[in-house]
Protein backbone atom coordinates (compact mmCIF):
# COMPACT_ATOMS: atom_id res chain seq x y z
CA UNK A 1 0.00 0.00 0.00
CA UNK A 2 1.37 3.28 -0.83
CA UNK A 3 0.53 6.09 0.81
CA UNK A 4 0.00 9.75 0.15
CA UNK A 5 -0.73 12.93 1.18
CA UNK A 6 -4.23 12.00 1.17
CA UNK A 7 -4.13 8.66 2.90
CA UNK A 8 -1.82 10.44 5.64
CA UNK A 9 -4.78 13.12 6.18
CA UNK A 10 -7.81 11.00 5.84
CA UNK A 11 -5.96 8.34 8.83
CA UNK A 12 -5.25 11.70 11.12
CA UNK A 13 -8.98 13.31 10.82
CA UNK A 14 -10.18 9.30 11.47
CA UNK A 15 -8.25 9.52 14.61
CA UNK A 16 -9.18 13.03 15.52
CA UNK A 17 -13.19 12.57 14.70
CA UNK A 18 -12.69 8.78 16.69
CA UNK A 19 -10.90 10.30 19.79
CA UNK A 20 -13.53 13.22 19.89
CA UNK A 21 -16.50 10.66 19.38
CA UNK A 22 -14.96 7.86 22.48
CA UNK A 23 -14.04 11.04 24.64
CA UNK A 24 -17.47 12.47 24.73
CA UNK A 25 -19.47 9.06 24.48
CA UNK A 26 -17.46 8.28 27.68
CA UNK A 27 -18.30 11.64 29.40
CA UNK A 28 -21.91 11.22 28.47
CA UNK A 29 -21.61 7.86 29.37
CA UNK A 30 -20.89 8.98 33.24
CA UNK A 31 -23.65 10.82 32.94
CA UNK A 32 -26.05 8.33 31.92
CA UNK A 33 -25.17 6.02 33.94
CA UNK A 34 -25.75 8.60 37.26
CA UNK A 35 -29.15 9.29 35.60
CA UNK A 36 -30.11 5.65 34.86
CA UNK A 37 -29.28 4.25 38.47
CA UNK A 38 -30.70 7.01 40.02
CA UNK A 39 -34.29 6.31 38.20
CA UNK A 40 -33.57 2.76 38.82
CA UNK A 41 -33.81 3.97 42.24
CA UNK A 42 -36.79 6.02 42.19
CA UNK A 43 -34.57 9.33 42.51
CA UNK A 44 -33.42 12.15 40.08
CA UNK A 45 -30.09 11.81 39.48
CA UNK A 46 -28.07 15.36 38.62
CA UNK A 47 -30.46 17.73 36.42
CA UNK A 48 -28.90 21.21 37.38
CA UNK A 49 -25.98 22.06 35.63
CA UNK A 50 -27.74 22.88 32.13
CA UNK A 51 -30.82 21.72 30.38
CA UNK A 52 -31.64 17.97 32.25
CA UNK A 53 -28.26 17.87 33.80
CA UNK A 54 -26.47 17.68 30.13
CA UNK A 55 -23.74 20.04 31.00
CA UNK A 56 -22.53 17.92 34.08
CA UNK A 57 -19.97 16.30 32.15
CA UNK A 58 -18.27 19.28 31.77
CA UNK A 59 -18.70 20.43 35.45
CA UNK A 60 -17.01 17.27 36.62
CA UNK A 61 -13.82 17.40 34.69
CA UNK A 62 -13.45 21.42 35.88
CA UNK A 63 -13.61 20.42 39.12
CA UNK A 64 -11.05 17.29 38.45
CA UNK A 65 -8.87 19.63 36.61
CA UNK A 66 -8.44 21.97 39.78
CA UNK A 67 -8.38 19.17 42.40
CA UNK A 68 -5.50 19.06 44.00
CA UNK A 69 -2.95 15.87 42.80
CA UNK A 70 -2.27 14.46 45.78
CA UNK A 71 1.05 12.32 46.06
CA UNK A 72 1.03 9.96 49.29
CA UNK A 73 4.49 10.50 50.50
CA UNK A 74 5.35 6.26 50.75
CA UNK A 75 4.39 6.13 46.82
CA UNK A 76 6.22 4.90 44.16
CA UNK A 77 6.34 8.68 42.50
CA UNK A 78 7.12 7.31 39.03
CA UNK A 79 4.83 4.36 38.97
CA UNK A 80 1.88 6.37 40.46
CA UNK A 81 2.00 8.96 37.93
CA UNK A 82 2.19 5.86 34.89
CA UNK A 83 -0.29 4.26 36.37
CA UNK A 84 -3.66 6.10 35.12
CA UNK A 85 -2.01 6.53 31.69
CA UNK A 86 -1.39 2.37 31.32
CA UNK A 87 -5.02 1.81 32.69
CA UNK A 88 -6.71 4.39 30.14
CA UNK A 89 -4.30 3.93 27.07
CA UNK A 90 -4.74 0.30 26.53
CA UNK A 91 -9.02 1.37 26.15
CA UNK A 92 -8.50 3.83 23.87
CA UNK A 93 -6.01 2.08 21.73
CA UNK A 94 -8.79 -0.94 21.36
CA UNK A 95 -10.48 1.87 18.97
CA UNK A 96 -8.14 1.85 16.76
CA UNK A 97 -9.73 -1.71 15.24
CA UNK A 98 -13.26 -1.42 15.69
CA UNK A 99 -14.72 -0.65 12.31
CA UNK A 100 -17.65 2.21 13.10
CA UNK A 101 -19.65 1.58 9.92
CA UNK A 102 -19.26 0.67 6.08
CA UNK A 103 -16.50 1.47 4.32
CA UNK A 104 -17.16 4.73 1.97
CA UNK A 105 -15.52 6.54 -0.73
CA UNK A 106 -14.31 9.92 -0.52
CA UNK A 107 -12.38 11.28 -3.38
CA UNK A 108 -11.77 8.31 -5.12
CA UNK A 109 -10.36 6.41 -2.19
CA UNK A 110 -12.18 3.53 -0.37
CA UNK A 111 -12.04 4.50 3.21
CA UNK A 112 -12.73 1.90 5.90
CA UNK A 113 -14.43 3.67 9.04
CA UNK A 114 -11.97 2.30 11.57
CA UNK A 115 -8.33 3.77 12.37
CA UNK A 116 -6.32 0.31 11.15
CA UNK A 117 -7.72 -2.70 9.94
CA UNK A 118 -5.24 -5.30 11.23
CA UNK A 119 -4.91 -8.59 10.43
CA UNK A 120 -4.45 -9.70 14.09
CA UNK A 121 -6.86 -7.28 15.25
CA UNK A 122 -8.29 -10.17 17.57
CA UNK A 123 -4.79 -10.78 18.54
CA UNK A 124 -4.18 -6.92 19.33
CA UNK A 125 -7.77 -6.65 21.60
CA UNK A 126 -6.47 -9.66 23.53
CA UNK A 127 -3.08 -8.10 24.16
CA UNK A 128 -4.54 -4.70 24.88
CA UNK A 129 -7.17 -6.09 27.46
CA UNK A 130 -3.78 -7.88 28.99
CA UNK A 131 -1.98 -4.46 29.22
CA UNK A 132 -4.94 -3.05 30.75
CA UNK A 133 -4.62 -5.26 33.79
CA UNK A 134 -1.19 -2.99 34.38
CA UNK A 135 -3.26 0.03 35.33
CA UNK A 136 -4.55 -1.73 37.98
CA UNK A 137 -1.97 -3.44 39.19
CA UNK A 138 0.68 -0.64 38.80
CA UNK A 139 -1.48 1.61 40.29
CA UNK A 140 -2.45 -0.29 43.43
CA UNK A 141 1.28 -1.44 44.09
CA UNK A 142 2.52 2.06 43.87
CA UNK A 143 0.03 4.13 46.39
CA UNK A 144 1.60 1.99 49.12
CA UNK A 145 -1.72 1.86 51.02
CA UNK A 146 -3.06 -1.66 51.95
CA UNK A 147 -6.24 -1.24 50.56
CA UNK A 148 -5.06 -0.01 47.35
CA UNK A 149 -2.75 -3.05 47.37
CA UNK A 150 -5.83 -6.03 48.18
CA UNK A 151 -7.74 -4.03 45.46
CA UNK A 152 -4.78 -4.58 42.66
CA UNK A 153 -4.06 -8.20 43.86
CA UNK A 154 -7.91 -8.79 43.05
CA UNK A 155 -8.22 -7.00 40.34
CA UNK A 156 -5.06 -8.55 38.74
CA UNK A 157 -6.35 -12.29 39.52
CA UNK A 158 -9.67 -11.45 37.99
CA UNK A 159 -8.49 -9.84 35.24
CA UNK A 160 -6.11 -12.95 34.09
CA UNK A 161 -9.34 -15.62 35.11
CA UNK A 162 -11.38 -13.75 33.08
CA UNK A 163 -9.19 -12.87 30.30
CA UNK A 164 -9.40 -16.44 29.40
CA UNK A 165 -12.85 -17.13 29.37
CA UNK A 166 -13.41 -13.76 27.16
CA UNK A 167 -10.35 -15.26 24.57
CA UNK A 168 -11.87 -18.54 24.57
CA UNK A 169 -15.41 -17.34 23.74
CA UNK A 170 -14.19 -15.24 20.89
CA UNK A 171 -12.64 -18.47 19.09
CA UNK A 172 -15.51 -19.66 18.10
CA UNK A 173 -16.25 -16.81 16.21
CA UNK A 174 -12.83 -16.62 14.73
CA UNK A 175 -13.69 -20.08 13.91
CA UNK A 176 -17.20 -19.21 11.55
CA UNK A 177 -15.17 -16.19 10.30
CA UNK A 178 -11.98 -17.80 9.56
CA UNK A 179 -10.24 -14.88 10.36
CA UNK A 180 -9.35 -12.38 12.95
CA UNK A 181 -9.36 -9.62 11.07
CA UNK A 182 -12.55 -7.33 12.13
CA UNK A 183 -13.89 -6.44 8.76
CA UNK A 184 -13.84 -10.22 7.63
CA UNK A 185 -15.60 -10.97 11.15
CA UNK A 186 -17.89 -8.25 10.08
CA UNK A 187 -18.40 -9.66 7.09
CA UNK A 188 -19.05 -13.04 7.66
CA UNK A 189 -21.81 -12.22 9.49
CA UNK A 190 -23.23 -10.72 6.26
CA UNK A 191 -26.50 -12.93 6.29
CA UNK A 192 -26.65 -13.96 10.25
CA UNK A 193 -24.69 -12.36 12.73
CA UNK A 194 -22.75 -15.15 14.97
CA UNK A 195 -25.24 -14.56 18.32
CA UNK A 196 -27.83 -17.56 16.38
CA UNK A 197 -24.68 -19.60 16.18
CA UNK A 198 -23.05 -18.86 18.94
CA UNK A 199 -25.49 -17.97 22.02
CA UNK A 200 -23.83 -19.68 25.03
CA UNK A 201 -20.07 -17.69 22.99
CA UNK A 202 -22.00 -14.85 23.23
CA UNK A 203 -23.50 -15.17 27.08
CA UNK A 204 -20.24 -16.42 28.24
CA UNK A 205 -18.36 -12.76 26.69
CA UNK A 206 -21.05 -10.55 28.08
CA UNK A 207 -20.43 -11.92 31.70
CA UNK A 208 -16.53 -12.33 30.90
CA UNK A 209 -16.64 -8.29 29.66
CA UNK A 210 -18.41 -7.31 32.87
CA UNK A 211 -15.66 -9.02 34.94
CA UNK A 212 -12.94 -7.56 32.37
CA UNK A 213 -14.01 -3.74 32.92
CA UNK A 214 -14.47 -4.49 36.39
CA UNK A 215 -18.33 -3.32 36.72
CA UNK A 216 -21.14 -4.77 39.48
CA UNK A 217 -21.80 -7.96 40.12
CA UNK A 218 -17.58 -8.33 39.30
CA UNK A 219 -16.38 -5.03 41.12
CA UNK A 220 -13.69 -6.54 43.32
CA UNK A 221 -10.87 -4.45 42.88
CA UNK A 222 -12.84 -1.37 43.84
CA UNK A 223 -15.42 -3.04 46.23
CA UNK A 224 -16.28 0.66 47.94
CA UNK A 225 -17.86 -1.84 50.36
CA UNK A 226 -14.65 -3.29 52.08
CA UNK A 227 -11.66 -1.61 50.12
CA UNK A 228 -12.67 2.36 50.42
CA UNK A 229 -12.22 2.46 46.63
CA UNK A 230 -10.11 -0.06 45.96
CA UNK A 231 -6.70 -0.14 43.43
CA UNK A 232 -7.57 3.51 43.10
CA UNK A 233 -7.69 4.79 46.67
CA UNK A 234 -5.04 7.18 46.76
CA UNK A 235 -5.84 9.25 43.56
CA UNK A 236 -7.39 12.06 43.27
CA UNK A 237 -8.12 14.98 40.81
CA UNK A 238 -7.11 14.39 37.16
CA UNK A 239 -5.53 11.19 37.99
CA UNK A 240 -8.71 9.64 39.33
CA UNK A 241 -10.60 11.42 36.41
CA UNK A 242 -7.74 8.68 33.82
CA UNK A 243 -8.80 5.85 36.03
CA UNK A 244 -12.37 6.89 35.73
CA UNK A 245 -12.23 7.74 31.83
CA UNK A 246 -10.18 4.48 31.05
CA UNK A 247 -13.17 2.18 33.23
CA UNK A 248 -15.93 3.95 30.86
CA UNK A 249 -13.86 4.17 27.37
CA UNK A 250 -13.24 0.47 27.85
CA UNK A 251 -17.29 0.28 28.64
CA UNK A 252 -17.79 1.47 25.37
CA UNK A 253 -15.04 -0.31 23.63
CA UNK A 254 -16.08 -3.58 24.95
CA UNK A 255 -19.54 -3.03 24.54
CA UNK A 256 -18.31 -2.01 20.28
CA UNK A 257 -16.37 -5.37 20.30
CA UNK A 258 -19.58 -7.68 21.62
CA UNK A 259 -21.31 -6.17 18.75
CA UNK A 260 -18.77 -6.42 16.18
CA UNK A 261 -18.41 -10.20 17.47
CA UNK A 262 -22.28 -11.09 17.85
CA UNK A 263 -24.48 -8.80 16.44
CA UNK A 264 -22.84 -7.91 13.39
CA UNK A 265 -21.38 -4.77 14.24
CA UNK A 266 -22.71 -1.96 11.59
CA UNK A 267 -24.68 -4.29 9.46
CA UNK A 268 -28.39 -3.71 10.12
CA UNK A 269 -31.64 -3.34 8.22
CA UNK A 270 -32.82 0.27 7.10
CA UNK A 271 -30.78 2.72 9.21
CA UNK A 272 -27.71 3.47 7.89
CA UNK A 273 -24.93 0.96 8.78
CA UNK A 274 -23.20 4.25 11.64
CA UNK A 275 -26.70 4.39 13.39
CA UNK A 276 -27.17 0.82 13.96
CA UNK A 277 -23.71 0.60 15.23
CA UNK A 278 -24.32 3.38 17.56
CA UNK A 279 -27.92 2.08 18.67
CA UNK A 280 -25.95 -1.84 19.14
CA UNK A 281 -23.39 0.52 21.42
CA UNK A 282 -26.01 2.04 23.53
CA UNK A 283 -27.62 -0.80 23.96
CA UNK A 284 -24.60 -2.80 25.19
CA UNK A 285 -23.82 0.62 27.44
CA UNK A 286 -27.27 0.56 29.19
CA UNK A 287 -26.79 -3.35 29.98
CA UNK A 288 -23.65 -2.58 31.84
CA UNK A 289 -25.81 0.24 33.90
CA UNK A 290 -28.69 -1.51 34.21
CA UNK A 291 -26.69 -4.69 35.82
CA UNK A 292 -24.97 -2.17 38.24
CA UNK A 293 -28.52 -1.72 39.07
CA UNK A 294 -29.55 -4.35 39.88
CA UNK A 295 -26.80 -6.85 41.22
CA UNK A 296 -24.91 -7.11 44.25
CA UNK A 297 -21.34 -7.87 44.72
CA UNK A 298 -20.32 -11.76 43.93
CA UNK A 299 -17.99 -13.04 47.20
CA UNK A 300 -14.48 -13.32 45.90
CA UNK A 301 -13.99 -16.84 45.94
CA UNK A 302 -17.77 -16.59 43.96
CA UNK A 303 -15.86 -14.96 41.58
CA UNK A 304 -13.20 -17.54 40.89
CA UNK A 305 -15.58 -20.25 41.12
CA UNK A 306 -17.82 -18.64 37.89
CA UNK A 307 -14.68 -17.63 35.85
CA UNK A 308 -12.63 -20.96 36.50
CA UNK A 309 -15.28 -23.95 37.28
CA UNK A 310 -17.87 -23.06 34.93
CA UNK A 311 -17.22 -20.12 32.59
CA UNK A 312 -13.45 -21.59 30.90
CA UNK A 313 -14.45 -25.06 30.73
CA UNK A 314 -17.65 -24.05 29.10
CA UNK A 315 -16.19 -21.85 26.44
CA UNK A 316 -13.75 -24.77 26.03
CA UNK A 317 -16.69 -27.53 25.19
CA UNK A 318 -18.22 -24.46 23.09
CA UNK A 319 -15.11 -24.59 21.04
CA UNK A 320 -15.36 -28.17 20.56
CA UNK A 321 -18.81 -28.28 19.63
CA UNK A 322 -18.48 -25.50 17.19
CA UNK A 323 -15.07 -27.47 15.67
CA UNK A 324 -17.44 -30.96 15.52
CA UNK A 325 -20.14 -29.06 14.02
CA UNK A 326 -18.16 -27.19 11.44
CA UNK A 327 -16.43 -30.36 10.38
CA UNK A 328 -19.89 -31.80 9.68
CA UNK A 329 -21.10 -29.42 7.47
CA UNK B 1 -31.97 -27.03 39.27
CA UNK B 2 -30.24 -24.83 40.78
CA UNK B 3 -28.24 -22.97 37.61
CA UNK B 4 -31.90 -22.32 36.26
CA UNK B 5 -32.85 -20.78 39.51
CA UNK B 6 -30.32 -18.09 39.34
CA UNK B 7 -30.95 -17.37 35.95
CA UNK B 8 -34.62 -16.46 36.85
CA UNK B 9 -33.43 -14.66 40.30
CA UNK B 10 -31.46 -12.76 37.81
CA UNK B 11 -33.39 -12.16 35.13
CA UNK B 12 -36.76 -11.22 37.69
CA UNK B 13 -34.04 -8.29 39.54
CA UNK B 14 -33.41 -6.94 35.93
CA UNK B 15 -37.14 -6.78 35.33
CA UNK B 16 -38.03 -4.66 38.68
CA UNK B 17 -34.96 -2.51 38.46
CA UNK B 18 -36.63 -1.86 34.81
CA UNK B 19 -39.58 -1.05 35.43
CA UNK B 20 -38.54 1.52 38.56
CA UNK B 21 -37.09 3.56 35.60
CA UNK B 22 -40.11 5.08 34.74
CA UNK B 23 -41.62 5.19 37.92
CA UNK B 24 -41.85 9.22 39.27
CA UNK B 25 -39.05 9.82 41.60
CA UNK B 26 -39.85 10.66 44.65
CA UNK B 27 -37.04 13.34 44.96
CA UNK B 28 -38.60 16.96 45.75
CA UNK B 29 -36.29 19.31 44.05
CA UNK B 30 -36.56 21.84 47.44
CA UNK B 31 -36.08 25.28 46.28
CA UNK B 32 -37.88 25.37 43.43
CA UNK B 33 -40.96 22.85 45.06
CA UNK B 34 -41.85 22.49 48.54
CA UNK B 35 -44.07 19.87 50.14
CA UNK B 36 -46.58 21.44 52.18
CA UNK B 37 -45.60 21.03 55.97
CA UNK B 38 -47.84 19.74 58.95
CA UNK B 39 -49.57 23.25 60.70
CA UNK B 40 -47.38 22.84 63.86
CA UNK B 41 -43.84 22.63 61.89
CA UNK B 42 -41.33 24.67 63.36
CA UNK B 43 -39.97 26.28 60.02
CA UNK B 44 -39.22 29.99 60.78
CA UNK B 45 -39.31 32.83 64.19
CA UNK B 46 -41.37 35.66 64.20
CA UNK B 47 -42.55 38.25 65.94
CA UNK B 48 -45.57 39.09 66.26
CA UNK B 49 -48.15 42.24 67.78
CA UNK B 50 -50.69 42.34 70.16
CA UNK B 51 -54.30 42.54 69.49
CA UNK B 52 -53.82 46.64 69.50
CA UNK B 53 -51.04 46.29 66.59
CA UNK B 54 -48.00 47.18 68.75
CA UNK B 55 -45.16 44.87 69.33
CA UNK B 56 -45.33 42.28 71.58
CA UNK B 57 -41.45 42.18 72.35
CA UNK B 58 -40.27 43.65 75.69
CA UNK B 59 -36.92 43.14 74.89
CA UNK B 60 -36.06 40.76 78.00
CA UNK B 61 -33.74 39.12 76.65
CA UNK B 62 -34.99 35.54 78.00
CA UNK B 63 -35.39 34.11 74.54
CA UNK B 64 -31.73 34.95 74.04
CA UNK B 65 -30.87 33.88 77.11
CA UNK B 66 -32.76 30.14 76.18
CA UNK B 67 -31.09 30.09 72.91
CA UNK B 68 -28.74 27.09 72.79
CA UNK B 69 -26.79 28.23 70.22
CA UNK B 70 -26.99 32.02 70.57
CA UNK B 71 -28.48 33.22 67.28
CA UNK B 72 -30.53 35.89 68.84
CA UNK B 73 -29.52 39.44 69.57
CA UNK B 74 -31.30 42.47 70.36
CA UNK B 75 -30.61 45.82 72.82
CA UNK B 76 -33.42 47.17 74.65
CA UNK B 77 -35.20 50.43 75.11
CA UNK B 78 -37.64 52.57 76.53
CA UNK B 79 -40.53 54.81 75.34
CA UNK B 80 -41.23 58.26 77.10
CA UNK B 81 -44.38 56.01 78.19
CA UNK B 82 -42.49 53.64 79.27
CA UNK B 83 -43.31 50.76 77.31
CA UNK B 84 -40.11 48.18 76.71
CA UNK B 85 -39.19 47.55 72.93
CA UNK B 86 -36.38 45.95 71.07
CA UNK B 87 -34.38 48.91 69.57
CA UNK B 88 -33.14 46.23 67.44
CA UNK B 89 -33.70 42.68 67.41
CA UNK B 90 -31.52 39.97 65.31
CA UNK B 91 -31.66 36.59 64.43
CA UNK B 92 -29.05 34.62 62.86
CA UNK B 93 -31.05 31.90 60.79
CA UNK B 94 -27.27 30.48 59.55
CA UNK B 95 -26.92 29.00 63.23
CA UNK B 96 -30.87 28.38 64.18
CA UNK B 97 -31.57 25.08 64.80
CA UNK B 98 -35.33 25.72 65.11
CA UNK B 99 -36.06 23.98 68.65
CA UNK B 100 -38.51 26.58 69.59
CA UNK B 101 -36.80 27.18 72.83
CA UNK B 102 -36.87 30.83 72.12
CA UNK B 103 -40.55 30.57 71.94
CA UNK B 104 -41.19 28.94 74.99
CA UNK B 105 -39.09 30.98 76.89
CA UNK B 106 -41.23 34.21 75.84
CA UNK B 107 -43.04 35.80 78.51
CA UNK B 108 -45.53 37.73 76.29
CA UNK B 109 -45.91 34.99 72.93
CA UNK B 110 -44.08 37.86 71.03
CA UNK B 111 -41.64 35.55 69.64
CA UNK B 112 -43.38 32.35 68.21
CA UNK B 113 -42.40 29.86 65.76
CA UNK B 114 -44.09 29.90 62.12
CA UNK B 115 -44.84 27.49 59.92
CA UNK B 116 -43.31 28.93 56.71
CA UNK B 117 -40.20 27.31 56.37
CA UNK B 118 -37.17 30.65 55.50
CA UNK B 119 -35.56 30.32 52.48
CA UNK B 120 -31.62 29.00 52.01
CA UNK B 121 -29.32 31.77 50.55
CA UNK B 122 -25.49 30.88 49.28
CA UNK B 123 -23.97 33.95 51.66
CA UNK B 124 -24.22 33.80 55.04
CA UNK B 125 -24.87 37.21 55.76
CA UNK B 126 -27.86 36.70 54.03
CA UNK B 127 -29.33 34.87 56.81
CA UNK B 128 -29.57 37.46 59.87
CA UNK B 129 -32.70 38.64 60.18
CA UNK B 130 -33.24 41.87 61.30
CA UNK B 131 -36.83 42.95 63.13
CA UNK B 132 -38.17 44.40 60.17
CA UNK B 133 -37.97 40.61 58.74
CA UNK B 134 -39.40 38.74 61.81
CA UNK B 135 -42.44 41.34 62.73
CA UNK B 136 -45.38 40.18 61.14
CA UNK B 137 -48.70 42.24 61.17
CA UNK B 138 -50.95 39.52 62.92
CA UNK B 139 -50.91 37.98 66.69
CA UNK B 140 -50.03 34.45 66.19
CA UNK B 141 -51.41 31.67 68.04
CA UNK B 142 -53.32 33.75 70.78
CA UNK B 143 -54.66 36.62 69.38
CA UNK B 144 -56.72 38.24 72.00
CA UNK B 145 -53.32 38.31 74.48
CA UNK B 146 -52.50 41.94 75.19
CA UNK B 147 -49.39 41.60 77.84
CA UNK B 148 -49.78 45.19 79.22
CA UNK B 149 -53.54 44.43 80.28
CA UNK B 150 -51.91 42.01 82.16
CA UNK B 151 -49.20 43.61 83.72
CA UNK B 152 -49.76 47.33 82.66
CA UNK B 153 -46.22 48.03 83.12
CA UNK B 154 -45.55 51.55 82.35
CA UNK B 155 -47.69 51.79 79.40
CA UNK B 156 -49.76 54.99 81.47
CA UNK B 157 -48.97 58.02 83.01
CA UNK B 158 -49.47 58.06 85.68
CA UNK B 159 -48.31 54.73 86.96
CA UNK B 160 -50.80 52.52 88.36
CA UNK B 161 -53.82 53.59 86.57
CA UNK B 162 -54.50 50.34 84.41
CA UNK B 163 -57.54 48.87 84.91
CA UNK B 164 -56.59 45.91 87.79
CA UNK B 165 -53.74 47.82 89.21
CA UNK B 166 -53.29 49.99 92.37
CA UNK B 167 -51.44 53.43 92.64
CA UNK B 168 -48.04 53.04 93.51
CA UNK B 169 -47.89 53.84 97.34
CA UNK B 170 -45.50 55.98 99.23
CA UNK B 171 -43.57 53.86 101.86
CA UNK B 172 -42.64 56.56 103.90
CA UNK B 173 -46.38 57.35 104.09
CA UNK B 174 -47.23 54.46 105.65
CA UNK B 175 -44.18 53.75 107.74
CA UNK B 176 -44.78 53.48 112.08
Amino acid sequence: MTWDAIDIGLMLAKIAVLFFIILTLAAYLVLAERRILAWMQDRKGPNRVGPQGMLQPLADLIKMLTKEDLIPAAADRVLFAVAPAMASIPAILTFAIIPLAAPETIFGHRVSMQVTDLDVGILFFLALSAIAVYGVALGGWASNSKYALLGSIRGLSQLISYELSMGLSIVPVVMLAKSLRMSDIVNAQAEMPFIVYQPLAFVIFLVSILAECRRIPFDLPEAEGELVAGFHTEYSGMRFGLFFVGEYINIIGLGALASLFFLGGWRGPLLPPIVWFFVKVTAFSFFFIWVRGTLPRLRYDQLMHLGWKFLTPLALVNILVTGWWLSLR
Amino acid sequence: MSLLSDIQAILTGLAITFSHIFRKPVTVSYPEEKRPMPERFRGSIVLTRDPDGEERCVACYLCSGACPVDCISMAAAETPNGRRYAAWFRINFARCILCGLCAEACPTLAIQMSSEMFPCKRDVMNMLYEKEDLLIDGTGKDPNYNFYRHAGIGVVTPRGANPDEHPPVDVRTILP
